[in-house]
């Protein structure tokens, strides 16, 4: 890859730790939904959340965007602060935590008001204050890369499912954050349109993104990730290496978990 | 046979007005109407109890009393108190305060209507809550109250009429006047209830654009 290339990630990889979270905890009333998670991404590093449906996996990842406020436990992104949830957040702290990351969503949740180029440049020139030509002519490049070129003026309507979610993607690529955060990218795709979006992620991967990825796509996760967390109720019942967590599984719960995906009709 | 000269005579003085009384009137009470709504809306929503008190006791209490009372109260009441206000300004204040209660309601259901989704997405671009509303929640709203807010307009134009009470010469004043003085009561009411008719006709076309213009990002 040139140095030149616009999917290439803003900082060249090295082996320091990008995020730390330690001890997040979650409630939502009475439903105790993560107790004490710990997660820890190198540069580069891809990391997959896998579990069941209500395991806690998007609560991390929205904890470490600021879409929800952990009751307790602290994160720190990229050298920023470390921030302390068992203490009331600052506003211009959880700004702080946003402007490291960048979420793609299941949903997209592309603006449906606005063109595709419209949409990847809203948040550079909105919220980070890029002139409008460099804005444009770096999202024309990333749209460009994903193959999308020629939709940069079609509204969101009028796109697939897939070439939506490409455009999410690109949208979060824009900010040049340092951590990308994919909830269940491809969960409510089409079947024949979660490879071209997958095919992306891994080219991101590829090139030194770092990201923690929520998926139930597990060929995904054995292809991409260095390193595979399995959630249930709640906590990390198993981490490590995709290929030994998905051939040597340790934990009776994950074994279960694996073979339930993997062959759901025995 | 009605009297088509005084028809004829009648339609000028009562289109100048409508073009001079009856619109400019319904314009300003309907701008400054939406700017009361939209802060009445955005109280409604807010988790804080006391604006929200606030906003609904304000809703209920517009929603709840006559127009023509308000008009009454703003004009003929409130010299009691010292305050004295002309007939043009107090119409404009009656009527914007009466849009402010019923478009609140309406731009708080479009405002609720755009999915949470949105929200999330402008803030994991580093937006704040204000730019959020203003750049990607307001533009979706204003496509789902488009409609509504059209028939709030529509109505506002019709009872600007009521300002004539309070003697502001628009369009159903100046009726008022020809008439006495004409004592063709039947015909002079009816042209000009014909050119309310006019207006409106206008106004749903224009409706219509609108909806169109703003349709452009959504699938049919």
């Amino acid at each position: 890859m040139s140095p030149t290339d616009p999917l290439a990630p803003v900082e060249t990889p090295d082996d320091s730790v990008l995020l730390e979270a330690r001890g997040i905890r979650k409630s939502f009333g009475d439903n105790e939904v993560l107790r004490s998670i710990d997660l820890e991404v190198r540069r580069g590093e891809v990391v997959v959340l896998i579990g069941p449906s209500g395991s806690g996996k998007t609560t991390v990842l929205r904890s470490l965007n600021g879409l929800e406020t952990p009751d307790g436990g602290t994160v720190s992104i990229a050298g920023g602060p470390s921030l302390d949830f068992s203490k009331p957040i600052s506003k211009s702290e959880r700004y702080a935590l946003r402007d490291r990351s960048a979420m793609v969503f299941q949903q997209h949740n592309l603006f449906p008001h606005m063109t595709v180029l419209q949409n990847v440049i809203e948040g550079p020139l909105r919220v980070q204050k890029v002139p409008r030509e460099q804005a444009v002519a770096e999202a024309s490049a990333l749209l460009e890369r994903v193959g999308l070129a020629e939709k940069r003026d079609a509204y969101p309507f009028e796109l697939s499912g897939g070439q939506q979610q490409r455009v999410g993607i690109v949208r979060a690529l824009a900010l040049k954050p340092q951590l990308l955060l994919f909830d269940e990218p491809t969960s409510a795709l089409d079947p024949e349109l979660v490879g071209e979006v997958l095919q992306v992620i891994k080219e991101l991967a590829d090139e030194g993104w770092t990201m923690v990825v929520v998926t139930h796509e597990l060929g995904f996760a054995r292809h991409a990730a260095d390193e595979v967390m399995f959630m249930d109720g709640g906590v990390v019942v198993e981490r490590g290496a995709p290929k030994e967590l998905f051939s040597n599984p340790r934990e009776p719960r994950t074994k279960r978990f694996l073979e339930r995906i993997l062959r759901p009709l025995d | 046979m009605p009297d088509w000269q005084l028809v004829l005579d009648s339609f000028w003085p009562l289109l100048l007005g409508g073009l001079t009384g009856t619109i400019p009137l319904a314009l300003a009470s309907f701008a400054l109407g939406l700017v009361i709504a939209l802060g009445m809306a955005l109280m409604r929503i807010s988790k804080n109890r006391v604006l929200n008190g606030i906003a609904r006791f304000y809703i209920s209490a517009i929603r709840g009393t006559p127009l023509l009372v308000q008009l009454f109260v703003i004009f003929y009441g409130m010299p009691s108190v010292g305050i004295t206000i002309d007939p043009w300004p107090s119409a404009i204040i009656a009527f914007s305060l009466n849009v402010g209660g019923y478009a609140a309601e309406v731009i708080r259901a479009a405002i609720l209507s755009v999915p949470k989704g949105q929200w999330e997405a402008g803030y994991t671009i580093g937006m704040s809550p204000g730019t959020t509303l203003r750049r990607l929640i307001l533009p979706q709203a204003a496509r789902v109250s488009v409609p509504p807010l059209s028939n709030t307009f529509i109505s506002l134009v019709k009872d600007t009429s009521l300002a004539s009470t309070i003697l502001v010469t628009e369009m159903f004043r100046v009726a008022q006047e020809i008439a006495a003085f004409s004592q063709k009561f039947l015909l002079i009411y009816m042209e000009a209830a014909l050119i309310y008719w006019i207006f409106c006709f206008v106004l749903s076309g224009a409706q219509n654009l609108v909806e169109k213009r703003l349709d452009r990002y959504v699938a049919h």
